[in-house]
């Protein structure tokens, strides 16, 4: 895993080898990174600080994803429907049953992994397009019965549920800023988890089941357990995902999980790189900051002739399909391969290798 | 019982409509390998493109069907050429990734260049329709119908007994090893390409006469999954069989179930069936089970 490692880093004992974060720079990078993401966004002003919340829940959701599409090479477009699940549940758990939110995230997150384990049981008999079939209808299924009885009795139907502001002792999150710390802690701990699942046997197990499968079979590896592990971990992460997102958005209503969102879930991914947790994360933001300069500029381009007065309602989906298309035609490895690319340029400066 | 009935043969006439488009659907997967999921996208364009000619340049009916399929076999051949064929020799789901970004980008386009307001064409076929013991069926849907399965049967007479047919079927079969019997893959995989857009246009006018044209069109075509599960991937004839089957049944569910469940059960009885199809037969009724090696 880490083929990427600068030479002259020698491993002198076995925990420095197994070590997540392999070098000082590193170290450096890391807590820059984990500092900044925590004091920046609140400094930001109200709006880029709601868009920092949206954009951590979102990559905890695409690192989901990054299991079942990245490592194990299956193409889900259910993501946004195990959100739903996850939002769901959780709002239940806290209104319904008056539990507390500290304790409703993690029941939510193993809900939803255990839905998104039924809806991977097709996956035991079929894969690649058929899988993704599958997804696509467990989405749809989802957000029905969401909306229909008997579950519409609890979940308000298409109106939706209001979602109680989270409680630590005496103190509310019910602004912005207190929920944005909530948010970005939990996301450096999911981030955490991926990474370390990614390197662990599961881990492995899931890239030999993307690699070949019949491979993998034939090497001892039960292939159906393992890409049902992998919804679970998914299911998971977006069980996570939904539950802080629905504090934030304080109303929660099926059109916030539609099928829109799995596809751009999805293709966040694979423009910045499906196999890697850099690459999951900088898609994300890449996406999210493309879209936000769509927000910015699309009022300034509907007054060029010949482009059509609708333009600005929809400049973001014509991007997001554009920005997919152009990376799969000129860099299917995504951004964190050109990432990788340019440190190792930048690192044998005068020599090309 | 005759409501019973009346249910089953309007699902049955709105399903040749689903077998025509899934049509296309299932001529790309057979000569290309691709799965296109912008096939909803390309069905709302052909209607839009009629609209076009028909309405705000007012050509005669015949002129503006052949313009427009014109118009979408060099869509088609353009899709082609820059999306697809860069593709070639990606894993598979590199290729459904990009038909995913292909429909996103035209799902906003089109109503960016269109308008999101509903359109109507003007008549093209009479009112009324044929009463038979009881039971009643519109002159479009059947005219749809009708056309729909003629359509499926000249592919399937294509397929099975031209030339071009058969060269398309050994280059879905293997791309090398029919270049190297001196097919041109490339010129297959454009003419597939336009033989695809040219039958979804066809789907897109009878779908667009029947309801209105709006860019939620391409939404309705997300049926075409069920109908291609459902009847197999690669397999033409099964496409005529699922259609009306998938037609059918939604239109039972609308009639027996919605009541129940206060709406919605005919948009999601397709994804059962989907769903149903690939844990019990996961290749559909006529589709092919490949045997894999390592």
């Amino acid at each position: 895993m880490n083929y990427d490692l600068p030479c002259g880093v020698l491993n002198t004992t076995y925990e420095k080898d197994i070590a997540i974060v392999r070098t000082k720079a590193r170290w450096a990078w890391l807590c820059a990174g984990i500092f900044l993401s925590i004091v920046l966004p609140p400094l930001l002003g109200a709006h880029w600080l709601s868009w920092c919340i949206e954009t951590c829940v979102v990559i905890v959701a695409v690192l989901g994803l990054y299991f079942v599409t990245g490592l194990c090479g299956q193409i889900s477009l259910g993501q946004a429907g195990f959100m739903a699940v996850g939002a769901y549940s959780a709002t239940f758990m806290m209104t319904h049953l008056g539990m507390s939110f500290w304790l409703v995230v993690p029941l939510a997150s193993v809900i939803t992994g255990i839905v998104a384990v039924i809806f991977g049981l097709p996956s035991l008999r079929v894969k690649g397009f058929y899988l993704a079939m599958a997804t696509l209808a467990s989405q749809h299924i989802i957000i029905w019965l969401i909306t229909h009885p008997p579950f519409n009795r609890w979940s308000g139907g298409f109106d939706g549920m209001t979602v109680p502001a989270p409680q630590l002792g005496g103190f509310v999150f019910d602004t912005n800023q207190s929920l944005f710390y909530v948010t970005i802690i939990t996301t450096w701990i999911m981030i955490f988890f991926a990474k370390n699942i990614g390197r662990t046997r599961v881990g492995r197990c899931f890239v030999s089941v993307r690699d070949s499968d019949l491979a993998a079979s034939v090497l001892g590896i039960n292939i159906f357990r393992y890409k049902l592990t992998a919804f679970y971990l998914a299911g998971i992460f977006a069980g996570v995902a939904g539950a802080l997102y629905a504090p934030y958005i304080m109303r929660i209503s099926p059109d916030s999980f539609n099928m829109e969102k799995s596809i751009w879930y999805l293709g966040m991914l694979v423009v910045g790189g499906s196999g890697s947790i850099v690459g999951a994360i900088s898609g994300v933001i890449f996406i999210r900051l493309l879209l936000e300069l769509t927000v910015i500029f699309g009022p300034s381009i509907q007054h060029v002739p010949f482009i059509g007065a609708y333009i600005s309602n929809y400049l973001g989906g014509i991007v997001f399909g554009l920005v997919i298309i152009l990376f799969l035609i000129f860099e299917p490895r995504g951004i964190n391969h050109r990432w990788t690319i340019f440190k190792a340029s930048f690192r044998h400066h005068p020599f090309s290798y | 019982m005759i409501f019973f009935w009346q249910m089953v043969l309007s699902g049955i006439m709105l399903g040749g409509v689903y077998s025509l488009v899934a049509l296309g659907f299932v001529i790309i997967y057979k000569s290309t390998g691709v799965i296109n999921f912008a096939q909803g996208q390309l069905l709302t364009i052909g209607a839009m493109v009629l609209w076009s000619f028909l309405v705000p340049l007012s050509l005669p009916f015949w002129a503006a069907c052949l313009l427009s399929l014109g118009c979408m076999a060099i869509v088609g051949m353009l899709i082609e050429r820059f999306c697809i064929r860069p593709m070639t020799g990606q894993p598979i789901m590199a290729v459904v990734v990009m038909t995913i970004g292909l429909s996103t980008f035209l799902d906003s386009l089109i109503p960016s260049v269109f308008g999101g307001v509903e359109r109507a064409y003007p008549p093209l076929f009479p009112g009324g329709g044929i009463f038979f013991m009881g039971l009643s069926a519109s002159y479009e849907y059947l005219l749809s119908f009708i056309m729909a399965i003629l359509l499926v049967f000249i592919f399937l007479y294509f397929f099975h007994y031209t030339r071009k047919g058969i060269i398309m079927r050994a280059v879905a079969d293997g791309h090398d090893i029919a270049r190297s019997c001196g097919v041109r893959v490339g010129s297959i995989f454009s003419l597939s390409w336009v033989i695809a857009c040219v039958s979804v246009t066809i789907g897109g006018f009878l779908l667009g006469s029947i309801e209105s044209v709006t860019p939620a069109l391409s939404s309705v075509a997300m049926l075409v999954f069920p109908v291609v599960i459902l009847g197999g991937l690669d397999s033409v004839r099964g496409c005529i069989i699922a259609g009306p089957i998938v037609g059918a049944v939604q239109m039972l569910a609308i009639a027996y179930i919605d009541p129940i469940t206060e709406g919605g059960a005919g948009d999601v009885i397709p994804y059962i069936i989907i769903l149903l199809t690939l844990i019990f037969r996961p290749h559909g009724i006529f589709g092919q089970a490949h045997i894999e090696r390592i």
